[in-house]
């Protein structure tokens, strides 16, 4: 049996639970005048790729920490799998912004994305075979296993980026939220990484993911929303059909309206 | 040369003293790998000294010297632990204050009594003092801090490097830092019989800071420490019963050796890279 590290044993999931409900969030940081999320509401159906965009400040990040667990809110309820925050912490993963880590510290890639596994063991059990396994599998997927050994500080942005998605994929979870994954990426690392949110979608695991890049919105997602000032601005899911249809600029967010809730 | 070499530990008193200074240096380079890279020597040396106003009020009284140590450092630890959460005043700033006027305190209560001499020792050391009760307490403290640590190991590490995502399993971050701090108030107090409260910091971060540049993987750099921790003490005991030295500082001074050793061997090796 595991000591799970927060305490509660893992709950069953709910059928036909929606992959994140959020109704009427109201998130403030202590001294500051205004919410940085007004009454926000969403839902998610489960197997989508959906993009959060916005200017900095805007709330994306705040948006994704709170649903994570890392901010609470003052008001309104979240949902996960019809789960409160915190209920099945192996369900959700979040992957935090590049400058989060440390990464002078003295780990190798291949046991940062061991990490991954951690929520599943709890404390005092350590990773064996088949975790390592799974570790170096998904190293393979994101092009990486030849970086396993290596001192995390000397890769790349794009291979920083991929290492912590690599943890994130790790983690099985069902709900991802990544906090530009895209940030300090080059093309390669994006590709790769625009595949992986592609196999989720095929897995029927959800990703929301705060993202400063606008250009192939439609190719690599299937709903945009946008934020300003805390509160959702614009919500539009994208078609099939439309994909073929990709703009050729990057377009701006106001540009990228077609339904405003 | 054998002669040479085992001459000093025919006593008794160097044989405990010995002991005393491997256990400590153990404990200090396992500990003092995180202190080095959380960056958290400052509270480290803070910790030492508010002790201090602890150890005195023991002493006037006839208690043990380790547990009005221990309770001052805890206090400290929590207190530390405490502040920070609050994030009124900077952490920093909060250590600044607390661990002065604790030190202060400590030198007021000292400067009353008569014998000063004794109390030298707590300032600065004196490894070849240890009784051999300390002996048992300062065996016992490593034991608890290296069994946490290795117990640990795995959410030590990762809310080291990445708090965040730690946070987002549902660790908390926080707690293991106040926990770290308990750790590091027990072993501050086993330090400053070997090297005083004033040094004490020094064997914390000297020789994993050493060990730091030559590794990249954090058991391996605990170990190296640990390696350099213990070749220092031993040299700091036979500088100071040949050369007739104060232990404490012969020490210090034996692990910043090793340190620009180290840093030597660092520059030469990235040269090398790059070259």
């Amino acid at each position: 049996m595991a000591f799970t590290y927060s305490g509660r044993h893992h709950v069953h999931p709910i059928a036909n639970a929606l992959a994140l409900e959020l109704e009427q969030l109201v998130v403030n940081y202590p001294g500051s005048p205004e919410p940085a999320l007004d009454h926000v509401s969403l839902k998610l159906a489960s197997g989508l790729r959906v993009a959060l965009v916005g200017a900095n400040g805007s709330g994306k990040s705040t948006l994704l920490k709170t649903v994570a667990g890392l901010l609470h809110p003052q008001a309104g309820t979240i949902r996960i799998y019809g789960h409160p925050v915190g209920a099945c912490h192996h369900r959700v993963t979040y992957l935090p912004q590049r400058g989060d880590v440390d990464w002078r510290f003295p780990v190798s890639v291949k046991q940062m994305v061991l990490a991954g596994r951690y929520v599943h063991l709890g404390w005092l059990r350590r990773p064996g075979p088949k975790d390592q396994a799974m570790v170096m599998e998904v190293l393979e997927r994101l092009g990486l296993s030849e970086l396993a050994e290596r001192q995390i500080s000397q890769l790349s942005g794009g291979q920083q980026q991929r290492a912590l998605l690599a943890r994130a994929l790790v983690q099985e979870a069902d709900l991802l939220l990544l906090d530009e994954p895209l940030s300090a990426v080059d093309a390669p690392s994006r590709a790769i990484i625009a595949g992986v949110l592609a196999d989720l979608r095929s897995e029927n695991r959800t990703a929301l993911v705060a993202t400063h890049h606008l250009d192939r919105l439609d190719d690599e997602f299937d709903r945009v929303i946008s934020l300003e000032n805390g509160s959702l601005q614009t919500d539009r899911v994208i078609e099939e059909a439309g994909r073929r249809l990709a703009p050729a600029r990057a377009p701006r967010y106001d540009q990228l309206v077609t339904r405003t809730i | 040369m054998i002669n040479w070499l085992l001459e000093p530990f025919s006593f008794t008193f160097m044989r405990i003293g010995l002991v005393a200074a491997i256990l400590v240096s153990i404990t200090c380079a396992a500990l003092g790998s995180y202190v080095v890279l959380r960056r958290m020597a400052f509270i480290g040396d803070a910790l030492a000294h508010t002790v201090l106003p602890g150890l005195v009020v023991a002493f006037l009284n006839g208690w043990n010297l380790f547990g009005g140590a221990i309770a001052a450092g805890l206090l400290t630890a929590l207190g530390i632990g405490w502040v920070s959460r609050r994030g009124v005043v900077r952490e920093d700033t909060a250590i600044g204050v607390l661990f002065t006027a604790m030190f202060a305190l400590g030198i007021l209560m000292m400067s009353r009594m008569n014998s000063f001499r004794d109390l030298s020792h707590i300032l600065f050391g004196n490894v070849l003092g240890v009784r051999l009760g300390d002996l048992y307490i300062t065996a016992a403290i490593a034991v608890g801090v290296l069994l946490t640590l290795a117990l640990l190991h795995k959410e030590l590490e990762l809310t080291s490097y990445d708090p965040t995502y730690a946070e987002g399993i549902g660790l908390r971050a926080d707690r293991l830092r106040t926990l770290l701090l308990i750790l590091l108030a027990f072993t501050v107090v086993s330090c400053i019989q070997i090297v005083g409260v004033v040094l004490t910091s020094a064997l914390l971060v000297t020789p994993a800071a050493a060990a730091a540049m030559l590794t990249n993987r954090l058991p391996r750099m605990m170990l190296l420490a640990a390696a350099i921790a213990i070749s220092s003490s031993v040299i700091g005991l036979y500088a100071s019963y040949y050369a007739n030295v104060a232990s404490g500082a012969a020490i210090v001074l034996a692990c910043t050796g090793s340190f620009f050793l180290a840093w030597v061997a660092h520059m030469l090796r990235t040269r090398v890279v790059r070259g």
